[in-house]
């Protein structure tokens, strides 16, 4: 594949109760070896994919929380985050897990991939996109 | 963009979200169980009046009449058939379905 | 234009395999390609074969199996989502130990990446779910 795309995955459920943060999570992954521009969106319900303490021992069902930790190693490294939808749920970022990826163009350095966006500048970066994936 | 928002407003925030990350000069189109939004006289009417005034909202017929407001939807938005829906996705630059 | 177009629900439970049926029969009829219909998450359940609704109703699974006969189309339906939920072709059905398969003719099964390769090589990808 010869072109490079925007690609904006938009995340806006909650884990667990419904497949789709999981089976979205999936697509990301696998479309990291397509080598796109890739950015997630976590808004509405969808924070709550990314917070921390998740427990899932006892309901049985499969904890997919460390993977979004791990997909700094896949390219993704632009993981927007809503304030709103945070401060409606009482959030802060300081909930969230610590998502992260090296730099090797800083030496390994490690930076942030969360980036707290207004509505606004979320309105923006649909506008800049190619292709949006919900789920 | 063309943004699709196919869930009630009085159940779900998809529709609130969606108004609230729209870009000027954008359209919506309200389709499925998301034709609701185009009530009027809703506790969400004037939230879809004042979103008319920067993006152009469109209702897609087939559901609209399928759900029986069709003597009920908000003056200014715009039916559109199937065919007409192809064509709002032709003439906007890309989609995003607000699921 | 080109288009890819993604199911996420599957028959009946949910509008969004209807809609997007009409959207892409639309589409054929207004001249446009449809590079794929790409069915993910339960909209791999309208990929069975199995299928036997009301007479006096639509039938979700043949309207889109004629559909892709009529004009080639390419449907496919995901198979890690299919796996989960028991849709399966001869040669999955054998690999997994199955002792049936129940894919409807005009699916067939497909990885991830070509979710991907609709995304990247049509003009527009539109999403059906809920």
């Amino acid at each position: 594949m010869s072109e490079t795309k925007k690609f904006l995955y938009v995340n806006r459920k909650a884990p667990y109760g419904t497949v789709y943060a999981l089976e979205s999570l999936e697509v990301v992954l696998i479309g990291a070896a397509f080598e796109q521009d890739v950015q997630l969106l976590f808004m509405d319900d969808g924070v709550f994919q990314i917070a921390k303490g998740q427990d899932t021992a006892e309901s049985g069902m499969k904890n997919f929380s460390p993977t979004y930790t791990a997909l700094g190693d896949y390219e993704v490294t632009k993981m927007y985050v809503d304030k709103e939808s945070l401060e409606e749920r009482g959030l802060t970022v300081d909930d969230l897990l610590p998502l992260v990826w090296e730099d090797e163009d800083d030496d390994y350095a490690e930076k942030d991939s969360i980036i707290l966006v207004s509505r606004d500048e979320i309105a923006a970066l649909m506008e800049e996109q190619d292709v949006v994936l919900s789920f | 963009m063309l943004h699709t928002v196919n869930k009630s407003p009085f159940t779900n925030n998809s529709l609130e979200s969606c108004l609230d990350c729209v870009a000027d000069g954008a359209a919506v189109l309200l389709i499925e169980d998301g034709v609701y939004g185009a009530l009027n006289g809703s506790k969400v009417a004037d939230k879809v009046k004042a979103a008319m005034g920067k993006v152009t909202v469109y209702a897609l017929s087939a559901d609209v009449k399928a759900r029986g407001i069709a003597d009920k939807v908000i003056d200014g938005i715009k039916l559109v058939d199937y065919a007409g829906f192809v064509d709002l996705t032709v003439e906007n630059d890309k989609v995003q379905a607000w699921l | 234009m080109k288009f890819t177009i993604q199911v996420n629900e599957g028959p009946y439970q949910h509008q969004a395999s209807d809609t997007a049926y009409q959207f892409t029969k639309a589409a054929l009829e207004k001249g446009h390609e449809i590079f794929r219909v790409f069915f993910y998450h339960d909209g791999v359940n309208n990929a069975t074969r199995l299928t036997t609704p009301p007479q006096d109703d639509r039938n979700v699974v043949t309207r889109w199996s004629e559909l892709a006969e009529k004009h080639d189309l390419d449907m496919v339906v995901c198979v890690a989502a299919a796996q989960r939920r028991g849709i399966a072709d001869a040669d999955e059905s054998k690999r997994n130990g199955k002792d049936a398969d129940n894919i409807a003719p005009g699916f067939r099964i497909s990885g991830l990446g070509q979710l991907i390769e609709g995304g990247v090589q049509a003009d527009r990808l539109v999403v059906f779910g809920d």
